[in-house]
């Protein structure tokens, strides 16, 4: 239901970016998703990738300042409308989502967000019979 | 009739020097009063000061209290060097008999003359801290500081000597033969700079030696360097010993200017070898009790270089109340750094360890913090850097929470708000640089 996500702590200046994805190449870490997330001062950096653990552990150890967390993958059919249908689950249900951002994997549309309250949100997916991708979906990039 | 080392134990006074140590408030305030009026008379002898004073139209005579030390001019370390070597020398250089010099980065070194007379004070006042810290003449004493013109090192000494201590002249350097007198001669106490301290220890567990087991260690005396509560304590648990905290300064005599007694809460600074005042750096105004300042000491006890007012740059400030071990010489508190770092803000005065001591409370943050005075449509703004160490979470709310917390803390400390900026860890200087440049001033002056 949730898979890891690798979030690191970026400053808005320049060669920070190239900085975090060369350490990404050395480790040869397959990038699947990502977004930043930007404030006036600093950004976050969110990763979705093939290894998060020893990413995670590698970026670590290189001194970055980074996090691993629990995101829900939420999997969706490829065709118009079928975010709204899921996103107004949640909303019915009074959660809120803290952020999202999705991509395509193998013709399927995955919408990865984080919600105000993760134990409901566990409940209204299995309610409503929602499908949703696990860490081992990803390691076909292993 | 003999006695045995144990009794010798049993009679030992608590303290080196008991009516100086122990002397009332009053009687002691006359005793200052006294030896400011001799020191003040004998400094006419110095060229230097017969100028400053007839400069400020005084004479000995407007000295008829401990205020009016106020009249008197202050000392710098400038002054030591416009007239060096002997330019401050109240007395024949035949009479003198050693001299210590500092190292001059710029300019000219300090040179610090010494009487007999002043070296056997110098020794005495060592060997008060050394007794007040538990040291006794059956203790065998290590010195593991530099000897020859660091003062630390001839200081401790005969301080120790004068203790009746068996004395271990180790000197600097080659930490594995240190760690070999230590366990072979039984050294008892210890006395070495706290990094030097925690390089023993780091040596010592390569070599497999326990020092709790191995070695008799029992007192270290830690000086020279800054270091905080946290490191001391990490220190004593290493070694398994009591650290106390040394503070001396070489235009003064060096060593035995201040020290922590078995309290270790402050450090009595001797109040019948000097007058000691805490002023405000920039208006040589004194601060009130508890609040933090420049140390300035005049000298009441000395024959070849007396020095008046002498404005240290060391920060600290007096520490409120008696203390329960009985002396009645004031306690400063740790010193905090020097006065030359620091920032005037909307005239506001902000020393970089206030903020230091703020940032360190937080565990989201690494403990290195860059400051950035700069001035935007005329006002005058701080930035202070700071690095999110590995506790960072994925939350936006989070680090702007934190982000609010630290400036909501700093404003309280040093009364300005500042704008704190997240960094990530690594972006700032590192703090193995020996003296990491931690301010930065972009303000045009006009």
């Amino acid at each position: 239901m949730t898979i890891n996500q690798l979030s690191i702590f970026m400053e808005n200046r320049s060669g920070t970016l190239i900085k975090a994805l060369e350490l990404m190449k050395k480790s040869k870490i397959q990038i699947i998703a990502s977004t930043i997330a930007d404030t006036a001062e600093y950004g976050i950096y969110r990763i979705i990738c093939s290894e998060p653990t020893r990413a995670y552990k590698e970026l670590k150890e290189a001194g970055v300042a980074v996090a691993l967390s629990d995101v829900f993958a939420i999997e969706l059919d490829d065709e118009p409308g079928r975010a709204a249908d899921a996103v107004r689950t949640f909303s019915d249900a009074g959660l809120s989502i803290t952020y999202m951002y999705s991509f395509l994997l193998n013709g399927k549309g995955i919408l990865i967000f984080r919600t105000n309250d993760n134990e409901h949100a566990r409940e209204v997916i299995i309610l409503n019979n929602l499908k949703f991708i696990s860490e081992s979906d990803l390691s076909q990039w292993k | 009739m003999l006695l045995t080392n144990a009794n010798y134990k049993m009679s030992y006074s608590n303290y080196f020097n008991p009516e100086l140590e122990t002397m009332p408030v009053g009687q002691l305030h006359e005793l200052q009063l006294k030896r400011l009026k001799q020191t003040v008379r004998h400094c006419m002898n110095a060229p230097f000061y017969q100028k400053e004073f007839q400069k400020r139209g005084i004479t000995p005579d407007d000295i008829q209290s401990l205020e009016d030390i106020r009249k008197l001019p202050f000392t710098t370390k400038e002054d030591l060097r416009e007239n060096y070597p002997f330019g401050l020398s109240c007395i024949p250089l035949k009479d003198c008999v050693r001299l210590h010099s500092s190292s001059g980065t710029t300019g000219n070194p300090t040179v610090v003359l010494h009487s007999q007379k002043d070296l056997d004070e110098w020794a005495n006042a060592v060997a008060r801290c050394l007794w007040m810290v538990g040291s006794r003449p059956e203790d065998i004493f290590q010195n593991s500081a530099g000897y020859g013109m660091f003062t630390a090192g001839l200081g401790f000494q005969y301080g120790a000597e004068k203790v009746g201590m068996l004395t271990v002249p180790a000197a600097a350097g080659n930490t594995t033969r240190q760690i070999k007198f230590i366990k072979d001669f039984g050294t008892t106490v210890l006395h070495a700079i706290p990094s030097y301290a925690s390089r023993i220890y780091d040596v010592m567990k390569e070599e497999g030696v326990d020092p709790q087991k191995d070695t008799q260690l029992r007192v270290l005396c830690i000086g020279a360097e800054p270091h905080s509560e946290e490191q001391r304590k990490r220190i004593e648990n290493q070694l398994g010993v009591k650290a106390y905290n040394s503070y001396g300064i070489s235009e003064m005599m060096g060593p035995g200017v201040a020290f922590e007694c078995q309290e270790q809460n402050g450090l009595h600074i001797w109040e019948d070898y000097f007058i000691v005042e805490i002023i405000d750096p920039v208006t040589l105004e004194p601060v009130p009790d508890g609040q933090l300042g420049e140390l300035v000491l005049t000298t009441i006890n000395r024959e070849a270089m007396p020095l008046l007012r002498y404005r240290t740059r060391d920060l600290t400030r007096f520490l409120p109340g008696e203390c329960p071990c009985g002396r009645h010489h004031r306690r400063i508190d740790r010193l905090q750094g020097r006065s030359d770092d620091m920032i005037i803000l909307k005239g506001v005065n902000i020393f970089p360890i206030q903020i230091e001591k703020i940032l360190l409370k937080f565990k989201e943050l690494s403990t290195d913090y860059f400051i950035v005075i700069d001035t935007k449509d005329g006002n005058d703004i701080m930035t202070i850097e700071v690095e999110i160490n590995q506790m960072f979470t994925d939350d936006f709310i989070r680090l702007q929470n934190l982000e609010k917390e630290i400036t909501r803390q700093l404003k309280d400390e040093i009364l300005i708000t500042p704008k704190v900026r997240l960094v990530p860890k690594g972006t700032l200087v590192t703090s193995d640089e020996k003296k990491a440049v931690r301010v930065k001033d972009l303000r045009k002056l006009f």
